[in-house]
């Protein structure tokens, strides 16, 4: 059993009821009750040990897989936890629906997606993805079955939404979804040489453009600091509403030596994203597939980053601190000859997310990659921990595998009302680390 | 015309089954009309709602032990009724059983024999019976490769699902001029909760959900015996050919 990362692996025992009239049985068969701790688990696309579970059990939640509810009038799903956007696309995107938000996987379920209140290309607009989340039923180790809504019971309910599966297990949850009128998309590239131009554009698309992303060069030196592409896509109307499929599609089918992964390759490959990205700048109409999910075409492209694995690195700089911040990220990593073919910078708006521990809050994200290289890597990490810090910022926990318990605590300072609501009889890697 | 009255007519035994539930729901993205039959209500009504949602016409369920009916050619026309005909029936229904227990105790020996065979022979020749008097229609039965050659781990098991399969493949033989059709899939390792105490993992290894679409197009397809997935043919006639003094020294 290993999370997408690659770095924290291990033997686990895990169960898969398919019904839900199984889970309390399940929670009872695997110790919740009687002192192991019980950890719900997705489709473990997180990269560190925040879906690992090593001193209890896992019970996989992807065999309830059922909807329960769907009113194609008013957009309201109810489903089962372990349902993935995968599925749930392919059944509503041809009924003229698609998700409130969506991760850059569609590979992750529902319950998973409340559990780490995952945010989107559009979270300047629709919030995180708990912001559409109405109403969910939770099992407790205790036994109860509570309906949690944001007005009946706001507590359990803000603990829950990015809860990390903590304070029970989530049976189903109703979410409304967002009418479109086409499964494409109209999309520009805009190349940028440096942040300014960045948080410009930012600002600019915010209002016009549901959906913005940009790649950055996390290589380049101090002369192109900060440049990259930004990529904008709103729905179209034109009616064609065909969704994507799960066959097909490349695979990484063995572990890439991670000596390729170096300064030079990096610096070389950034180089020439950026000169591609140039050259295709302009408007086109993009599937939802390619537009969303580019990583989704390469299943298991995690083995790129070889045997040892990789470590993501996502933090959020508040909107003060944001474009020092960032400059001094981008600069230390730069410097290092480490990091990522792929890294990826946002602004989030002012919408508030629901969750005690969510993520997204207004500012300015950045996701890193970083190659496990060991103690060298972690001591990078351990910087980049100092500037988020200092700024006032914090780490995502969906990404984490090793940010020390201070900084858990100082970026997320509900933690302690969090921790109230986590039920005894769960707990998980990620969880005994920061909070113990 | 709607989908309602366009829709094919599909009767799932077994419908509770992880490979049943895949494969109805390729149905059911069609517009299927269903007859669900399996023991637990509460369960199979999760299962209606949601092939409702993924397109399916209409889903009526009837909760009943299938492995111990007292009349399954009266209930079988009953469901057949309540659709207005068939189109497709699936019987997937099985029990892997426990060896050992079954050599102990007689009673747990019975069950093995009864469920995945004597019950479903029942099933078989009143679905047979529907679909010869209606000329089209097919029949299609979840057998097992373990039926191909009998092993000292799981003999009565084996010896279950190869009568079932002869029978499948004799009702195919005598479907044949109606035009109607009957065909035993030979199903090989599947993640299920019925081979939850098995190790998993390695090749051999496939999901409910990469077993249904070959289910689905052997159910539209000509061959009344079949293996699935396909590489079990090759393994399996490896397996028969292994001179016995050879055989009895594994433990398979």
């Amino acid at each position: 059993m290993t999370s997408w990362g690659r770095v924290a692996r291990g033997t686990q025992v895990t169960t898969r009821p398919r019904f839900r009239d199984l889970l309390p049985a399940t929670l009872e068969a695997n110790g919740a009750l009687s002192g192991t701790s019980v950890l719900p688990l997705g489709l473990a696309r997180s990269y560190g040990d925040s879906c690992l579970n090593s001193e209890g059990r896992l019970v996989d939640m992807t065999g309830l897989d059922r909807v329960i509810a769907f009113d194609a009038g008013t957009g309201i799903l109810r489903a089962e936890a372990g349902v993935s956007l995968s599925a749930l696309l392919s059944l509503v995107v041809p009924r003229g629906y698609f998700l409130p938000t969506t991760p850059g996987t569609r590979f992750v379920t529902l319950g998973g997606a409340v559990a780490n209140d995952v945010h989107g290309k559009n979270h300047h607009l629709a919030g995180s993805f708990g912001c559409s989340v109405r109403r969910l039923r939770l099992l407790r180790s205790d036994g109860s079955r509570l309906s949690l809504s944001p007005e009946e019971s706001p507590a359990l309910f803000a603990a829950t939404i990015g809860g990390l599966g903590l304070t029970g297990m989530i049976e189903w949850l109703e979410l409304s979804l967002r009418p479109i009128g086409s499964a494409y998309l109209d999309t520009e590239n805009l190349a940028f040489g440096g942040l300014e131009e960045f948080f410009a554009l930012s600002a600019e698309s915010a209002e016009t453009w549901e959906h913005c992303v940009s790649w950055v060069d996390c290589a380049a030196g101090e002369r192109s600091l900060g440049r990259g592409i930004f990529m904008r896509g709103r729905h179209r109307d034109d009616g064609a509403l065909r969704a994507h499929r799960d066959k097909g599609g490349l695979s990484v089918p063995l572990e890439l030596p991670s000596f390729l992964l170096n300064r030079y390759s990096l610096g070389a490959f950034n180089a020439l994203y950026h000169a591609l990205g140039k050259r295709k700048q302009g408007l086109a109409r993009t599937h939802y597939e390619s537009f969303f999910y580019p990583l989704d075409a390469i299943r298991q492209w995690n083995r790129l980053y070889g045997r040892r694995g990789l470590y993501q690195y996502q933090c959020l700089v508040p909107p003060e601190t944001a474009a020092d911040a960032v400059a001094a990220l981008l600069r230390r990593v730069a410097a290092s000859g480490e990091g990522s073919f792929l890294a990826v910078l946002k602004t989030f708006g002012d919408k508030r997310s629901p969750g005690l521990l969510s993520f997204p809050r207004e500012g300015t994200t950045l996701a890193l990659d970083f190659v496990n290289r060991g103690a060298a890597t972690l001591k990078l990490l351990g910087t980049l921990d100092e500037i988020v810090c200092q700024a006032g910022g914090r780490v995502y926990p969906a990404k984490d595998g090793r940010m020390p318990a201070a900084v858990f605590r100082q970026g997320y300072p509900d933690w302690q009302r969090f921790a109230e609501q986590v039920d005894p009889g769960f707990s998980s890697d990620f969880w005994r680390r920061v909070a113990a | 015309m709607s989908r309602a009255e366009t829709g094919a007519r599909v009767i799932v035994l077994g419908a509770l089954s992880a490979i049943a539930e895949a494969t109805a729901r390729l149905h059911a993205a069609e517009g299927a009309r269903f007859i669900l039959a399996g023991r637990d209500e509460t369960r199979l009504g999760q299962v209606a709602a949601d092939l409702e949602a993924r397109g399916a016409a209409s889903c009526l369920c009837r909760s009943l032990d299938l492995a111990a009916a007292a009349d399954s050619y009266a209930a079988f026309d009953e469901m057949v009724e309540a659709l207005g005909g068939v189109d497709y029936v699936y019987l997937f229904y099985g029990l892997l059983g426990d060896q050992d227990a079954a050599e102990r105790d007689l009673a747990a020996a019975r069950d093995i024999v009864r469920v995945n065979f004597s019950s479903a022979a029942e099933w078989c020749l009143a679905a047979a019976r529907r679909l010869q008097a209606q000329g089209s229609g097919v029949l299609l039965v979840a057998s097992s490769v373990a039926g191909d050659r009998g092993r000292q781990s799981k003999p009565l098991y084996g010896a279950a699902k190869s009568g079932l399969t002869v029978l499948v493949q004799g009702l195919a033989h005598r479907l044949a001029p109606s035009g109607a059709r009957a065909v035993a899939v030979k199903i090989g390792f599947v993640d299920t909760p019925m081979t939850a105490g098995s190790a998993k993992g390695g090749p051999l290894w496939v999901t409910p959900e990469q077993i249904a679409p070959k289910l689905r197009r052997f159910a539209d397809g000509k061959r009344p015996v079949v293996y699935a997935p396909w590489f079990w043919r090759w393994i399996m006639l490896v397996i028969r050919l292994v001179p016995a003094p050879i055989f009895h020294r594994t433990k398979l």
